[in-house]
């Protein structure tokens, strides 16, 4: 072969090469850190139309409203336990550490842990946002009854209700 | 009054914008000179009323006029000055305005400093620039006005600046990443000038290199600002979250890095043409999609903006031209463009093609990461969200052979490179680049095989490389004092981004590595040791601030019961917002931070506490201030000030 294409071929195979590589890692890489959005109901009903429900040990994050009076704190260290509903069952996440500033009771917040038991999340990390309407929108949904729908998915306006 | 003749001043503003984007570019196809003349008294004109327009705003804020909406959502009587005026950019439309008063800035600066540059492609440059200006100025006038009345109701005081807002970085965050996104439309108008054009050669990338560089300058200090701002006013001493609007700064940021590369390999070369330009329409595309990303709430976000559809439907749409039609031009237009240079495998060409693949891949996979639970979402699969270590991972797999080839680039001439004259002063810089690691690990004792020792090597082999590099070049003009005067601003300028690049990298390596955290019960008295610092609360107290209130804690650290420093952090309620706000306590020396926030206060008279020791954190501040004077440097070269361009022969010859 000539110089010239050789050095083509050479640049396109890398290039193939590089981009296969880099498809591959990032997929599998994805694959490990996708965490699925949980609300209290759907951590216990299961999720979507299989009703899927997460395993014991598997990453997730949950959002819900912190039931008030639920909050308690082990005196000796930052060790602190909460219950979050949406509409329906309760479910207690745990976590050792700072609470972010504006976590109350009554508050919309976001846990990011792992599944203990079928209703106890370890967090290790507690988000809540700097704004006191703040609530997840998924829990917002899920209270107000406000579905979010894609407008791939929206029915014909002259549907049927 | 006032704030009406802001209105005025910004309706003004959108007429000779839409002036601007018709009579110019009308003028540049039937080739009348009074018409592209006209392009420059425009671009001048819609600058000063859109400083009109801003002047206005911040008067608004000044003197409390909470007639204005923006005013009363987002300033209070008893915001401190200074804060008042930041907080006329603190809103969504208040930093619309920002962006379209940089705009029209830029516009107005390429009009003024392009002399050199022929009548014709002048005139298509600012016309293109007053397309988008157009865009901009027609989206803060109609779909955010920042000058809404809500007359005749109006409330005695304003809802306060949001408490995250204040502070110092915000003064200086926002203005300098707006003059880094807004600048690559100078780079986007170029290209697609040069497109209507059909003209692409080394004198077109010298045209666009200072304007790219500088945009680029501005980004990079930008988000290193906002860093640093996240850093001490989150409370979290973190440094980068890879959260979707710091993603949607560095998206830009990656292809403006491959843009300023490539441009290079333009101008010296007169190769890669359509590469470069498909780069410059990409790194303003990207700035776009950032503006998207943030302002139609499409993504949760700490820095999103109020979520409004209106908005955000209005910004893709204008997104969806400006990338398509920009496409279409490109495709029409380029395959008639050939490159005539000649190179080999092993090349300085091919080193920086190297280098834009990186930076691509890189650019991709942020983009995928950020729009993948977007997606996700849209297709009814359900709410997820892609953690941090994805992206630490990637970005792992690829620091490693991008700072391999960073530190060998420079070295590889033009065209064609032979491998064996490279053995022996690249041979001698591994080895300096192994001990100068080793050595500071071993001083550290901590050398381990773990990320910090990968750093380490990494940043010292690219540092050393570059440092070695710029002497020898100049020991090529005889001595090394007769090198120091005749090497170009841009060879200096490129060896001191190479070394920021090499100081936050171990600046990132080593913080990652061996930040120690802890967080603590604590009550007067207590003291908590870490990492070899004894931290001791010494007193809580009570906060009385302008508009805040809260409490403060006071510590003294020790280190082998050696006085250390005094430590004062608060933990803030802003009493309009009713919003609890943490400052940290920083300590900080150029080889660890003390970082120390006050948490809630616990049963039994105690204090919950964070204590962080981050080592080399500063590092990485310093590694991107360093790059940003590297452009710095690269922008004062000589040859951008010409005002006939030199034969290139000649040029290339001593590149």
């Amino acid at each position: 072969m000539q110089p010239r294409r050789q050095k083509r071929l050479f640049a396109i195979l890398l290039v193939i090469g590089l981009l296969t590589g880099a498809v591959a890692a990032m997929l599998y890489a994805l694959q490990q850190n996708i965490d699925l959005f949980y609300t209290p109901s759907q951590l216990v009903d299961g999720l979507g139309k299989d009703k899927i429900k997460p395993q014991v040990g598997q990453r997730l994050r949950i959002g819900g409203m912190v039931v008030a009076g639920s909050v308690k704190r082990d005196p000796e260290s930052l060790k602190v336990s909460f219950d979050l509903v949406d509409t329906g069952p309760l479910v207690t996440v745990i976590y050792e550490g700072i609470l972010p500033d504006l976590f109350r009771e009554g508050q919309g917040i976001v846990a990011q842990g792992v599944l203990q038991d079928a209703t106890t999340i370890k967090a290790s990390e507690v988000l809540a946002k700097h704004d006191e309407e703040y609530m997840p929108p998924e829990v917002a949904e899920a209270l107000k009854g406000i579905k979010h729908v894609p407008p791939s998915q929206q029915q014909p306006a002259s549907g049927s209700y | 009054m006032i704030v009406e003749a802001g209105q005025l001043a910004l309706t003004f503003a959108f007429a000779l914008s839409l002036l601007l984007a018709i009579i110019p570019l009308y003028g540049s196809f039937v080739a009348n000179q009074r018409m592209l003349l006209l392009a420059k008294p425009l671009a001048l004109g819609q600058f000063l009323f859109c400083l009109l327009a801003m002047l206005a705003l911040i008067y608004a804020f000044r003197t409390n006029d909470f007639t204005v909406v923006n005013v009363a959502q987002n300033s209070s009587s008893t915001l401190p000055w200074y804060y008042q005026i930041t907080a006329s950019f603190g809103s969504h439309e208040g930093s619309m305005l920002l962006w379209v008063l940089m705009l029209a800035g830029w516009t107005a600066l390429v009009a003024q400093f392009s002399k050199a540059l022929p009548l014709l492609l002048l005139g298509r440059i600012l016309g293109i620039m007053g397309v988008i200006c157009v865009g901009f100025i027609a989206f803060s006038l109609f779909m955010s006005n920042p000058f809404e009345r809500s007359l005749p109701f109006f409330p005695v005081e304003g809802r306060d600046l949001n408490p995250l807002l204040q502070d110092f970085g915000m003064i200086l965050h926002p203005p300098t990443l707006y003059m880094g996104y807004v600048g690559f439309a100078v780079a986007f108008a170029f290209a697609i000038a040069a497109l209507m054009g059909g003209r692409f050669d080394s004198v077109w990338a010298r045209w666009v290199r200072p304007w790219a560089l500088a945009a680029w300058l501005f980004l990079t200090l930008g988000i290193m600002l906002g860093s640093w701002w996240a850093y001490n006013e989150l409370g979290w001493g973190g440094w980068w979250f890879w959260d979707p609007v710091e993603n949607a700064s560095f998206m830009p940021w990656l292809a403006g890095t491959a843009l300023i590369h490539s441009l290079a390999v333009t101008e010296k070369r007169g190769t890669f043409k359509s590469w470069t330009v498909l780069l410059a329409l990409a790194a303003f595309a990207l700035s776009l999609v950032g503006a998207f990303l943030v302002r139609s709430g499409v993504l949760v976000s700490v820095h999103s903006f109020a979520t409004d559809p209106g908005r955000g439907m209005y910004l893709l749409v204008f997104l969806l031209l400006v990338v398509g039609g920009s496409l279409l031009l490109y495709g029409m237009r380029m395959n008639s463009v050939r490159s005539q240079a000649r190179y080999q495998l092993f090349s300085r060409e091919m080193m920086l093609w190297g280098n834009n693949i990186f930076l691509l891949t890189a650019c991709l996979i942020v983009f995928l990461g950020t729009l993948f639970p977007l997606f996700h979402k849209e297709l009814g699969l359900g709410s997820i969200s892609i953690g941090e270590p994805f992206f630490n991972q990637m970005f792992y797999y690829l620091t490693i052979p991008f700072a391999l080839m960073l530190g060998l680039g420079p070295w590889v001439r033009w065209k064609q490179q032979q491998f064996t004259p490279l053995v022996k002063p690249l041979g001698l810089i591994l080895v300096a680049a192994l001990i100068l690691a080793l050595g500071v690990l071993a001083s550290m004792q901590s050398v381990q095989a773990n990320l910090a020792l990968l750093g380490m090597l990494l940043g010292a082999w690219v540092g050393v490389s570059a440092l070695a590099e710029v002497m020898l070049r100049m020991r090529q003009f005889g001595s090394v004092t007769q090198g120091l005067t005749k090497l170009n601003a841009s060879h200096y300028g490129m060896t001191l981004a190479h070394i920021g690049f090499a100081v936050l990298v171990i600046g990132v390596a080593m913080t990652k590595t061996y930040t120690e955290e802890r967080d603590v019960r604590m009550q007067e008295g207590d003291t908590a040791t870490l990492a070899g610092y004894q931290f001791t609360l010494v007193d809580v107290y009570d906060l009385d601030g302008p508009n805040y209130g809260g409490q403060a804690a006071e510590l003294d650290v020790r280190k082998d019961g050696r006085y250390v420093t005094h430590l004062h952090a608060e933990k803030r309620f802003y009493r309009i917002q009713r919003t609890i706000m943490t400052e940290a306590a920083v300590h900080a020396r150029l080889s660890r931070d003390l970082y120390v926030s006050l948490g809630e206060e616990l049963p039994g008279n105690a204090w919950a506490l964070r204590i962080q020791v981050k080592p080399f954190v500063r590092w990485i501040w310093l590694g991107g201030l360093l790059m940003s004077l590297g452009a710095l440097l690269a922008l004062a070269d000589k040859r951008y000030r010409r005002k006939t361009p030199p034969a290139t022969k000649q040029e290339v010859a001593n590149a």
